[in-house]
């Protein structure tokens, strides 16, 4: 297969950047679409010239490493995956393809299609977990759990913070990563004791990184790779509304009684 | 050199319980006044840190990735296997400890293992307990399948996500000593060598991998928990960046490198489809509990999964239920995958290249229904079809065997202590428990038992003989590595040849594939030897690294990797030829039984080989650790 790239290129966090295009012949249709960048990579070290940096690891969907924005599509055209597991036979010989990084506010851009995503783990750090030290817990089968409930909990699990529901959004918002979380957590009894603080804390932190509101545009459910559902958005909202009524932080509850 | 592995006494089942109130604790107020690095936040590193910062010890982490959470072990697919006995079938801790060492096929000690199997209930009720979404039965309690060969149901999991699930957990517990100030977190930070003053470890040289940026970090103590090495083979189901670097440096400072040659061979994993390949996907374990694995009686050039569909029963060679009437597809990993060998080699393979064999769904699929088998597989066989185009409801599976895990590592005391004070390897890349094969959902296991049960205790009994005080960064010794790393560094830009990393990656991974891989021999071995000694000159000569130290630099960082897996593939083949008999995933042609088994030594090879670095392009020292058996009985491993 023949194809034609259009590839962001960009130095540096101050570089301005912009589009270069080059020319692939002999793709076979198995390769994936990172392997395609491969060989274009290997090309051009061949000829002195830099590689297109992007970020991959496990190339099967689940580390959330790679990302790449393909026509215009995080992720490219096929639901459901991650670009690493993209295939050349998704696209028709001849095709042109452009790629570029996530494009966020709240991810810059440290070189090509490489962008900082450190923020989702600051999201985590101010509440994305249960309080529990290591040692001194309950046996695993104490508390029982329907699997209904283990079920859509292992739903949202599923999130691989890969950043595709925030390139996704016109506003570049956080909501699905975040909710995703919040979610998995308020579902299970182990997480229920801290889902107020969490909720707030979570969501604090995310207007704090300067990810955007949700307008429900439901760009994200469309573009995640692992198909987390808008219902964790409405479950994290109910959370949260129900977190500042009642909250367990002196001063939040002493705002929503003022306001 | 004089190895003590320092097993305690006492019987078996009492050395861990005794060994604990044994060893020196550190006085709570005082934990704050020790540093301690990990490198590695994957399921062993992650669970370190966290576990060490909330008992008060001040830890810095690093890791490659842009963040904790995307360690390799995110990848692990099918579960982790745990004592609880939960299904009432027999399991005890004394069983799975049983069933490890005849895994491993007695190469691992007795002590350590035992150990694992006693804090492997603990792993669960932690996970657990961080809101790790287990998979359940309708009454509400955990759900277990059986699992790479064991005769028990002890394996938990999380669809086919189990290791991006526990990663997740633990990332979450450190995530939460980081907002607590107690771990300070380094992504994107490669380490590049191992401070060692006054034959202690007192910190690393690391290379900042956004700004080239080498620095030295000064610690009481250093981890590392750097996972496996399975790239040495280029293509294997390793995370592209997998690599043996940290664990490498550590050993050209003195640590012992134990049995570098054992490897694992992971029998189902979906076949190379071209010379583009960069990396091999795992078809999870599980599916060997429903699916049938055959080739045809007679070799049918090119057979497709589509054509295959039509060979008539008595036409088909269900291999392993053949050879191995009461384990059948069961068999472990090293057995399932030297058959899978067999076949092809006769002629038998299917698919394009003729390295392929059918995993086949169509009796399970008949007997259970699609329902069922898509709940238990169905990511699974969304997966196969994504990556083939071919789906496995409807036409049989292709699978080959593919490099997947290292046994092999830094050579560890009980107390998970290198040979250097104060240096300790957890995970996957210590040596320690799986001898000469893993068996499955055991790597999350030791892992998460490394990080969380061993590691907050063993370190203590060390810290407790230190004094507080911290060596400041601008002591030789640290000046001295870093610039070695730069040195280093330099070198690989300036040699500006013509073939470029990847290119000298591939030749290396098929050097040690064809001669150190599923089947080794002498002569093949001291071929390869010279092999990977010609290659390794030529890369010095011919490399070709673009960009600068002073940025984002793909191929620098591989470039460092890559120099590395040529030095440590030399090693692994030493081992080999070394280790003359055959045992678990190290199968020499030249010992194996009248069934074409493997055959063991034990009077001559019951012992761990623990390679000491003496010097650049001298010939390594082999130091033996003995093997002491005294609660299980040597015996010819049997799946038949
Ligand atoms: C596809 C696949 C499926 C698997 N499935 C299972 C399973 O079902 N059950 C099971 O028990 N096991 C399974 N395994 C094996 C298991 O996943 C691994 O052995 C285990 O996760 C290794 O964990 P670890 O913490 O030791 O290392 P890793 O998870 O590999 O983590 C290594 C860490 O070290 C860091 N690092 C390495 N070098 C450096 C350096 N120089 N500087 C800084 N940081 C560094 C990395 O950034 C990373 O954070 C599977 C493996 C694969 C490949
Ligand atoms: S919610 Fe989906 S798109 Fe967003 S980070 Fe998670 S996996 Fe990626
Ligand atoms: S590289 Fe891991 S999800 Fe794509």
């Amino acid at each position: 297969m023949y194809f034609k790239l259009k590839i962001w290129r960009q130095k540096s966090p101050e570089d301005k950047g912009g589009f270069q295009s080059y020319e692939l012949d002999d793709v076979s249709p198995d390769m994936s679409f990172l392997e395609m960048i491969d060989v274009l990579n290997e090309s051009l070290e061949r000829k002195g010239g830099e590689p297109v940096h992007f970020d991959h690891d496990c190339r099967e969907g689940i580390c959330g490493t790679c990302g790449m924005f393909i026509n215009g599509r995080p992720h490219g055209p096929q639901r459901g995956i991650a670009t690493c597991q993209l295939h050349m036979r998704s696209f028709n010989d001849g095709d042109t393809i452009t790629i570029e990084p996530w494009r966020a506010r709240s991810f810059p851009v440290i070189k090509d299609l490489v962008v900082d995503r450190s923020a989702f783990d600051r999201i985590i750090q101010a509440g994305g977990f249960v309080s529990v030290s290591t040692g001194g817990v309950p046996d695993a089968n104490e508390i029982p759990i329907s699997t209904s409930i283990a079920n859509e909990a292992m739903d949202a699990a599923s999130c691989i913070g890969c950043g595709a529901c925030v390139a996704a959004c016109k506003n570049a918002s956080a909501m699905l990563f975040v909710a995703a979380k919040i979610s998995q957590l308020a579902l299970l009894p182990q997480g229920k004791i801290e889902a107020k603080t969490r909720a707030e804390n979570m969501v604090e932190q995310m207007d704090k990184e300067g990810f955007g509101t949700c307008t429900n545009t439901e760009a994200c459910e469309a573009e995640c790779p692992k198909e987390i559902g808008l219902v964790h958005i409405a479950r994290m909202n109910r959370e949260y509304y129900f977190a500042k009524q009642s909250s367990e932080s002196l001063s939040e509850r002493e705002k929503v009684h003022e306001g | 050199m004089n190895l003590d592995a320092k097993i305690p006494e006492g019987p078996l089942v009492e050395k861990w319980t005794r060994h604990k109130f044994n060893i020196k604790l550190v006085n709570p107020a005082n934990k704050r006044k020790y540093d301690i690095i990990v490198i590695g936040t994957g399921l062993a590193g992650a669970s370190a840190a966290a576990s060490l910062a909330e008992l008060g010890y001040n830890i810095k982490s690093f890791c490659f990735q842009d963040s904790p959470r995307r360690a390799h072990s995110i990848a692990a697919q099918g579960g982790i296997n745990a004592s609880k006995n939960y299904q009432n079938d027999g399991d005890s801790d004394y069983r799975l400890f049983y069933d490890t060492i005849k895994g491993g096929d007695y190469r691992s000690r007795e002590a350590n293992v035992y150990r694992l199997a006693e804090v492997s209930s603990s792993i669960i009720d932690q996970c657990v307990a961080q809101g790790v979404p287990f998979a359940r039965e309708y009454g509400g309690l955990l759900d277990n399948r059986s699992f790479g060969g064991a005769q028990v149901s002890r394996t938990f999991y999380a669809r086919g996500q189990t290791g991006q699930q526990l990663l997740l957990g633990a990332y979450s517990a450190i995530s939460r000593q980081i907002a607590n100030g107690m771990v300070q977190i380094f992504p994107r930070t490669e380490m590049l060598d191992l401070v060692v003053v006054d034959g202690q470890a007192r910190g690393v040289v690391v290379r900042d991998l956004v700004t080239g940026k080498i620095e030295s970090h000064s610690s009481h103590a250093v981890i590392l928990a750097t996972g496996g090495y399975g790239n040495v083979f280029y293509l294997s189901t390793n995370a592209m960046a997998s690599n043996a670097t940290a664990a490498w440096r550590a050993h050209k400072r003195g640590a012992l490198f134990a049995n570098p040659c054992f490897t694992q061979i992971h029998p189902t994993c979906i076949p190379v489809s071209g010379e583009h390949q960069s990396k091999l996907t795992l078809m999870s374990e599980s599916l060997r509990n429903d699916g049938r694995i055959w080739v045809p009686k007679k070799g049918i050039k090119g057979l497709t999964a589509k054509d295959a569909v039509h060979i008539p029963e008595e036409e088909r060679d269900y291999f392993l239920e053949r050879r191995y009437p009461s384990f059948g597809n069961l068999v472990p990993r090293d057995v399932a995958s030297r058959n899978a060998k067999m076949m092809c080699d006769e002629g038998r393979g299917v698919g394009a290249t003729g390295l392929a064999v059918f995993l086949d769904f169509a009796d399970t699929i008949q007997r259970d229904g699609r329902d069922m088998i898509e709940q238990k597989y169905g990511n699974l066989f969304d997966m196969y079809k994504q990556i083939t185009a071919d789906d496995p409801y409807d036409v049989p599976m292709m699978i080959y065997p593919a490099v997947h895990y290292t046994m092999g590592g830094l050579w560890v005391d009980y107390n998970l202590m290198t040979n250097i004070n104060g240096l300790y390897a957890l995970g996957e890349c210590n040596f320690s428990d799986h001898g000469a094969n893993r068996l499955g959902a055991s790597a999350l296991m030791q892992g998460l038992a490394d990080g969380y049960f061993v590691i907050p205790y063993t370190i203590g009994d060390y810290l407790a003989g230190m004094p507080y005080e911290k060596i400041p960064v601008d002591y030789e010794a640290f000046q001295l590595a870093e610039k070695n790393v730069k040195d280093r560094i330099e070198n690989l830009l300036k040699i500006n040849g013509n073939r470029t990393v990847d290119d000298f990656h591939k030749e290396l991974g098929k050097i040690m594939w064809d001669y150190c891989g599923m089947a080794r021999n002498e002569e093949g071995l001291r071929h390869a030897k010279q092999e990977v000694i010609r290659l390794r000159d030529e890369f010095w000569k011919d490399l070709k690294v673009t960009g600068t130290n002073d940025e984002l630099n793909m191929s620098l960082e591989k470039a460092n990797r890559v120099a590395d897996f040529f030095e440590l593939g030399e090693l692994m083949i030493d081992d080999a030829l070394q280790r003359r008999e055959s045992c678990g995933g190290h199968f020499r042609e030249e010992s194996q039984t009248e069934e074409g088994e493997a055959l063991r030594i034990d009077d001559e090879f019951s012992f761990v080989a623990a390679w000491n670095f003496t010097g650049k392009d001298q010939p390594e020292e082999l130091i033996k650790e003995e093997l002491v058996f005294e609660n299980v009985k040597l015996t010819q491993r049997s799946y038949k």
